[in-house]
């Protein structure tokens, strides 16, 4: 398999995720410019996070008209595999391949914390090594994390179990303490109903290495490796 | 605006005036008395400090380049080497809070990247005046705003920094902002004009008329129309600078540099005369060629403007073509707007006129420098008869719970929170966790720590003194991690050095800093210097804020401050003090500023690091914090709060004050946690170094008690304490 993560002007989280595939886990992935048009070569696509064009309009707002989304929509389109980090999952909303929209954090300020995750759906290319209901942490990094969806999407959501992760308290429950960033239900982390688009506002690249403090984000990359290899061979 | 100012609106005085046209031979015009006015204020010139900066030590095997150029560059091994300043922008942020602060990020990142370094941290030091006055939480709300949307968006960790309340601040915040870069050596850029006839290409934003005298500004005192100088404060664009870090690294990675300087203070006038000093050339400039963000802008203005993000670039000859290409591929508007000559002179012109002409070095080197007189303040012998005798007694359970909500002490989780500190992978070490941040080098075994400092108040009742405690601390701060120091980069904010008793501050502070920066063997190779900090004849107490790097050989065996793990015994380095001078116990429990600075003996300071750093590799402590605002009851607590986990301690009196034993801030002590059957290594260590230890209590349980002479004055469960240290700011600031 072979990954590709875009570089948007004003991104920041490309090499943060290109560390993880290729120094930590020694697999094929390129760094791909926003102008690219062709990604045939490619198994997975990742939207990394950042400020693409400076989160000027809203964020993911202008990146969403870059040259290469035409490509990404026909890659969505094949069924192929997704990965929107933060900022790339704003962009996956503003290109309506995930439902919903993120507002403001409640407080109005940017934050940046560990957060406690409740992994809700481990039947996903994305999630396979998790176990359900498992209680993970991974830190979040964001001014406009605050998911927000009218309640038929939600109920949407929760009947075709497409919410995959929901901010909670060290011990599980989805409290409005835990819930950092003001968002619709905990939600943290959506997939779409075909399963191949995952977009997640913590950043697993961040907590993929012992020095970090953490590996659960690891899980997320090694899911999707074994799944993919496992299709693939 | 253009032609209403005098020379003395500007900044200059008669006898500045009269020396400009001794150069010229002529009255300049006012072009070139812009020029003049800013090349000669004191953000650019130094007129003041320059003569006292000289006496720094600034040389030593691990430095590369120290001040002269954007930033100072320090070998740390593999090839690699750090670059870094720190710099104010205090002025800007006094007047527009978000923005003052965001283009202060701004600034120091371009000083960083202009050096062909990937910048890799920010850190910043803040001065705040008391947050009872409403003015004074607006502005901590825009500072930390501002800071956090500029250095989050072009995707730079803020990995620490600190920040201190007092209503000496009130009207004259302090904001320092300091970069940090990873660099090849063999990649490093310098700020060379490069060949005669060699093309100058301005990249980046259009220039408008923001900032325009912004130079001048900040080297006046503060006065109540300043709000009307709103748009001399700059806007920024994160998203524009993080075009350029990635545009300009590209040029110098391709080798196609072969000078680069960014605009800062006094925009083109600045860096291009900066530039082209430094090999003796000339420069002609065709101002209509600038891309203008407004209509109908006179020369003055494009030569003065301070807008923001745009960067000077003088390609290697043949090279102008795939500058301009890589610049346009990142979206980035690249135009020559001048070239470079042989006959030493600045020539202005629009199209084929020339409207200003003046000689570079006499911009640059002909700066007039004053040697004034200092005069030691009345204040000053008069707080240092202060004695502790006559202190009341006070209730020291109380007294700890006090000091624990001091916004200077309490939890600055609300202000790190809104820093992205973890992007980039490589903070180890997080905001809060330790004295001292630590970043990894990927792929290589070592580490980074950094650090800033300033102990104001202190510097305020004893400057060379407090200066010295600043430096030590900084140092401290970075063994405590595991770090050896380095190097240190230094902003000095100061009052109105025409004022007697403020040069003898800045005098004295400046002397401190070299002392013990020798002692230490942490050369300055970087600085900013930032006066008239004064507002209605009242200065700022002098901040001569100190910033610090260090290197960490084995990153494996860093060290934070939270107590690991029950039974564990708490140990003292260092000794037991009496001195409550100038400790945040008098000022909050006493409502008192005032007393001798406590000693320090560098010989000792130095001896106390080496401890840490050899204690650390042998991996002796389980947890290191060394001794600061709050003395040893707050270190104590700290350790505690952070591993969660509870300390009972007994100390002996000896016949010292017990608030003096607990809260006393003598510098030179570090509080470690060790298994117990690491005390005969660690024994032997100290009595080798000739340090005392003491080992005063053992981790245990879920309260925070300290016991004196085996009675109990403080016993307060974790969850108590960390309500308390933990809301303070947060409930302040919501």
């Amino acid at each position: 398999m072979k990954s590709a993560v875009v570089i948007f002007p004003g991104s920041s989280g490309e090499n943060d995720v290109f560390h993880i595939l290729n120094n930590v886990l020694d697999e094929r992935v390129d760094l791909v410019w926003h102008k690219t048009t062709n990604l045939d070569d490619y198994d997975l696509v990742i939207l990394p996070g950042g400020s693409s064009y400076g989160d000027y309009i809203r964020p993911g707002a202008i990146a969403r008209y870059s040259p290469i989304m035409k490509a990404v929509e026909a890659f969505a389109k094949e069924g192929k595999y997704i990965l929107g980090i933060g900022n790339g999952w704003q962009m996956l909303l503003e290109m309506n391949l995930l439902p919903g929209a993120v507002l403001k954090n409640a407080n109005l300020k940017f934050i940046c914390s560990d957060t406690f995750l409740k992994l809700e759906n481990n039947k996903t290319l994305f999630t396979n090594g998790f176990k359900v209901d498992e209680i993970i942490r991974m830190p979040i990094a964001s001014g406009f994390g605050n998911y927000f969806c009218d309640e038929p999407t939600l109920q949407e959501l929760l009947t075709n179990q497409q919410i995959v992760l929901r901010y909670c308290t060290d011990d599980g429950r989805l409290t409005p303490e835990a819930n950092y960033n003001g968002a619709t239900a905990n939600i943290a982390g959506i997939i779409n109903k075909e399963g191949n688009i995952l977009g997640m506002m913590p950043h697993p690249e961040r907590c993929s290495e012992d020095i970090l403090g953490g590996t659960d984000g690891l899980r997320i990359f090694t899911s999707i490796i074994n799944k993919l290899k496992g299709v693939n061979i | 605006m253009a032609g209403d100012l005098t020379y003395k609106d500007m900044g200059l005085n008669d006898e500045e005036y009269s020396q400009i046209i001794e150069i010229l031979g002529r009255e300049p015009n006012y072009l070139e008395l812009g020029m003049f006015s800013v090349m000669w204020s004191e953000h650019c010139g130094y007129k003041s400090s320059r003569p006292l900066l000289k006496t720094l030590p600034t040389t030593g095997p691990q430095v590369i380049h120290g001040p002269g150029e954007n930033a100072g560059v320090v070998d740390i091994g593999d090839g690699e080497a750090l670059v870094f300043k720190i710099e104010s922008h205090n002025s800007p942020s006094a007047v527009e809070p978000y923005e003052g602060a965001a283009t202060g990020v701004g600034g120091i990142i371009r000083d960083i990247f202009t050096m062909g370094a990937r910048p890799i941290a920010v850190l910043n030091s803040l001065r705040l005046g008391e947050l009872k006055n409403e003015r004074v939480k607006y502005l901590l709300d825009g500072i930390v705003a501002g800071i956090a949307g500029y250095g989050n968006s072009l995707g730079i960790p803020t990995v620490g920094g600190e920040v201190y309340f007092n209503s000496v601040y009130d009207n004259n915040p302090l904001v320092n902002a300091m970069g940090v870069g990873l660099v090849n050596i063999d990649e490093i850029a310098l700020a060379v004009a490069g060949e005669v006839g060699s093309p100058l290409i301005l990249v980046g934003s259009k220039t408008g008329r923001d900032g325009i005298h912004g130079a001048t500004f900040s080297s006046e005192e503060l006065s109540d129309d300043k709000a009307d100088k709103r748009p001399t404060v700059q806007a920024g664009d994160p998203f524009m600078e993080k075009l350029l870090i990635e545009a300009c690294l590209e040029l110098i990675g391709e080798n196609l540099v072969a000078g680069m300087q960014d605009l800062g203070a006094a925009g083109l006038t600045s860096s291009i005369a900066e530039s082209a000093s430094k090999k003796g050339r000339g420069v002609r400039v065709d101002v209509s060629k600038v891309p203008q963000r407004e209509t109908n802008m006179t020369p003055y203005e494009i030569m003065l403007s301070e807008s923001q993000e745009r960067m000077l670039v003088v390609p290697i000859e043949g090279a102008a073509d795939k500058v301009i290409e890589i610049c346009n591929k990142w979206d980035l508007e690249a135009v020559i707007i001048g070239e470079v000559t042989d006959d030493g002179m600045f020539e202005v012109c629009v199209a084929d006129e020339v409207v200003g002409s003046v000689p570079v070095l006499a911009l640059t080197d002909d700066c007039p420098l004053y040697l004034r007189e200092g005069a030691e303040p009345e204040y000053y012998k008069q707080h240092k008869a202060f004695v502790e005798d006559s202190l009341a007694e006070k209730d020291i359970a109380k007294a700890f719970l006090d000091l624990l909500a001091s916004p200077t002490i309490a939890s600055k989780e609300w202000i790190f929170s809104q820093y992205d500190y973890q992007v980039m992978t490589n903070t180890v070490i997080v905001p809060g966790a330790a004295d001292a941040a630590v970043l990894r080098v990927k792929g290589r075994n070592k580490g980074i720590a950094l650090t800033t400092d300033c102990n104001s108040r202190m510097v305020y009742l004893d400057p060379y003194k407090g200066a010295i405690l600043a430096v030590c601390e900084a140092a401290r701060n970075l063994a405590c991690v595991g770090a050896k120091p380095l190097a240190l980069t230094n902003c000095l904010n100061f009052g109105n050095p025409e004022k007697p008793n403020i040069y003898w501050q800045l005098q004295e502070a400046i002397k401190g800093i070299g002392t013990a920066s020798l002692a230490l063997d942490v050369p300055v190779v970087s600085g900013n210097v930032s006066l008239y900090n004064e507002k209605e004849d009242k200065p700022i107490y002098p901040t001569p804020t100190i910033g610090m790097v260090g290197i960490l050989p084995d990153i494996d065996k860093r060290q934070d401050m939270a107590f690991k793990k029950a039974q564990d015994l708490i140990v003292m380095l260092g000794d037991f003090s009496s001195a409550l001078g100038g400790s945040e116990y008098l000022y909050i429990c006493h409502g008192l500023e005032t007393g001798q600075v406590p000693e320090v003996n560098l010989g000792k300071e130095a001896n106390l690091i080496s401890l840490l750093l050899q204690g650390l590799a042998d991996k002796i402590f389980n947890s290191c914090h060394d001794i600061s605002e709050g003395g040893l009851a707050i270190c104590v607590a700290e350790s505690a709060l952070a591993g969660n986990l509870g300390c009972r301690i007994n100390l002996v009196a000896n016949q010292l004050r017990k608030d003096a034993l607990l809260f006393s801030e003598a510098p030179s002590r570090v509080v470690v946690s060790i298994n117990p059957e690491n005390v005969e290594n660690l024994e032997k260590l100290a009595d080798s170094l000739d340090i005392k230890m003491n080992i005063i209590g053992e981790v245990t349980g879920s309260n925070i008690s300290c016991l004196v002479d085996n009675e109990e004055v403080i016993d307060v469960t974790l969850d108590k304490a960390r309500q308390v240290w933990g809301e303070a700011l947060k409930c302040i600031m919501a």
